[in-house]
């Protein structure tokens, strides 16, 4: 029996295909992924993502800490309620993973760390925090609804207070803030996401999860597996940890480059000496995403067969907005745009093109 | 519930096979298989002519989420494909025992068929894999 989350009967109630995910008992789907998928491209759809992991970070020190800790800056983290993508690393530049930290005041860090890196996230913090007197805190007592799509973000502020919808909807995207005083008690809710749709995470205490569940469905938000959710987020372009990037990849070959904070140049950041080195000697491999042209599907770990010799998937599917295959894949630097993929023992024709696949409802790749 | 023709023969590995009166076989994935796969995007049928050997993997079927194998119910050559799966996949979860069909076989032994599942073992099958 895997691990479940405070939703987990309602999915099953809803008719839910549950599957395991990193040790959790999740939905797949709950009848048709490509309908879902449609549904967040379209209106509105939501994902149980309770598996994942919020740790909150405490103390005067916290922002150095993660300033260290991140390879992105936390610096830029200036306005409360800012969000940051980054990735956590090794002294050897390797992903120990990718994540979201949300600035809540000037003492108070929050983190959304990957469901499948929970211990060993949560063991190297504690390792790094203890120099910086930061206290590290999991907190299991919350779950996390992810509402996305169009309509997404109006659907849910219709669950809100009425006096707190209009500042709740005005929030730019990557902030969150915590709304008190509403009928699901206090929730933190962010406008972020991994589905390429505007649309909010919404944390709230785990006692409230199902309730907010039913009233978003009340709302006219369609419940989503895990299923949809990869589709949306490879269409995005967005990493999946452990299948586009690990500890033995670094970011500059995982399409990941875009969020290392270089300057300043003093800021000594875990796995900095190392990716710099990588940099000045520029990476044999890049990461990049691929077009099938010929009919069939692309899925991770098939050999892909270039100008400038092989590389590999790392992620691969059907593309319900395309309607074609699209893929992620780690090739050598050389690679042109005309490449091969071989898929059980046949060479079928590939593009190589830079991802984002779609956006906001629309292709962005023909 | 799945739903299980009784007039079809099944398998293990949740194929079904309907005996045709010129006793040549027709072959598909069951309702149960079409459903736990997901939605289906992409179909690869044998070509016309293939000879095959029984449960030798034969097909592929891939849903959003994975690729997965078919397998020849019983031996035989394959009389024809179902074309019609290389643009509409979709068929095998909207109708997997009519329009979703995938091969017509012309069986080497065709007291083979005969050995197969009945559709109340393969209820009983499905029970006990539940």
């Amino acid at each position: 029996m895997g691990l479940k989350t405070p939703l987990h009967s309602r999915h099953e109630s809803l008719g839910a295909r549950m599957v395991d995910f990193g040790g959790w008992d999740m939905p797949v789907h709950y009848g048709s992924q490509i309908e879902e998928h449609h549904a967040v491209r379209r209106d509105a759809g939501m994902f149980d993502v309770s598996h994942m992991c919020v740790i909150d970070l405490r103390g005067a020190r916290v922002r150095p800490f993660l300033r260290k800790l991140l390879a992105n800056d936390a610096a830029k983290l200036t306005a409360p309620g800012k969000a940051l993508y980054t990735c956590m690393l090794l002294e050897s530049a390797g992903v120990i993973d990718d994540l979201i930290v949300y600035a809540m005041d000037d003492s108070w860090f929050r983190m959304v760390v990957n469901a499948g890196t929970r211990d060993k996230d949560l063991a190297w913090i504690t390792r790094h925090a203890g120099e910086f007197g930061v206290e590290v805190r999991e907190r299991k007592d919350l779950a996390i609804i992810a509402v996305q799509g169009p309509n997404a973000r109006e659907k849910a502020a219709s669950l809100l207070p009425e006096d707190r919808r209009e500042a709740a909807l005005a929030q730019d995207s990557f902030f969150g803030a915590v709304v008190p005083g509403t009928r699901f008690g206090e929730v933190f809710v962010a406008r972020t996401g991994y589905t390429g749709e505007d649309g909010w995470e919404v944390v709230m205490p785990a006692t409230q999860a199902v309730e907010f569940w039913n009233a978003l469905m009340a709302a006219g938000v369609a419940p989503c597996g895990l299923g949809a959710r990869d589709t949306l987020r490879l269409e995005a372009g967005m990493n999946l940890y452990g299948s586009d990037m690990d500890e033995s990849k670094h970011p500059l070959e995982s399409g990941l480059g875009w969020t290392i904070a270089w300057q300043p140049a003093d800021r000594d950041f875990i796995g900095r000496k190392a990716l710099e080195a990588i940099k000045a000697a520029g990476s044999p491999r890049k990461f990049v995403g691929l077009l099938l042209e010929d009919r069939g599907v692309l899925r991770s770990h098939q050999r892909v067969v270039g100008n400038a010799g092989d590389g590999e998937t790392t992620s691969g599917t059907f593309s319900p907005t395309l309607e074609r295959s699209i893929g992620l894949a780690r090739v050598p630097a050389e690679t042109r745009e005309r490449v091969q993929v071989e898929i059980r023992g046949k060479l079928l024709d590939a593009r190589v093109v830079k991802p984002p696949f779609v956006r906001n409802g629309r292709p962005l790749v023909a | 519930m799945s739903n299980v023709p009784a007039d079809l023969k099944y398998t293990k590995s949740h194929e079904w096979v309907r005996s045709l009166p010129n006793g040549n076989v027709e072959v598909g994935i069951t309702d149960h298989a079409q459903h736990a796969l997901g939605d289906l995007v992409f179909v690869e049928v044998p070509e016309k002519g293939r000879k095959m050997s029984a449960r030798e993997a034969c097909a592929v079927v891939e849903s959003v989420k994975a690729a997965s194998d078919v397998y020849a119910p019983i031996a035989g050559e394959v009389l024809e494909g179902n074309a019609a799966l290389g643009t509409t996949p979709e068929l095998i979860n909207s109708e997997p025992y009519a329009g979703g069909w995938m091969m017509r076989l012309k069986p080497s032994n065709p007291k083979e068929v005969a050995g197969l599942m009945d559709a109340a073992a393969y209820s009983r099958f499905l029970e006990s894999e539940a």
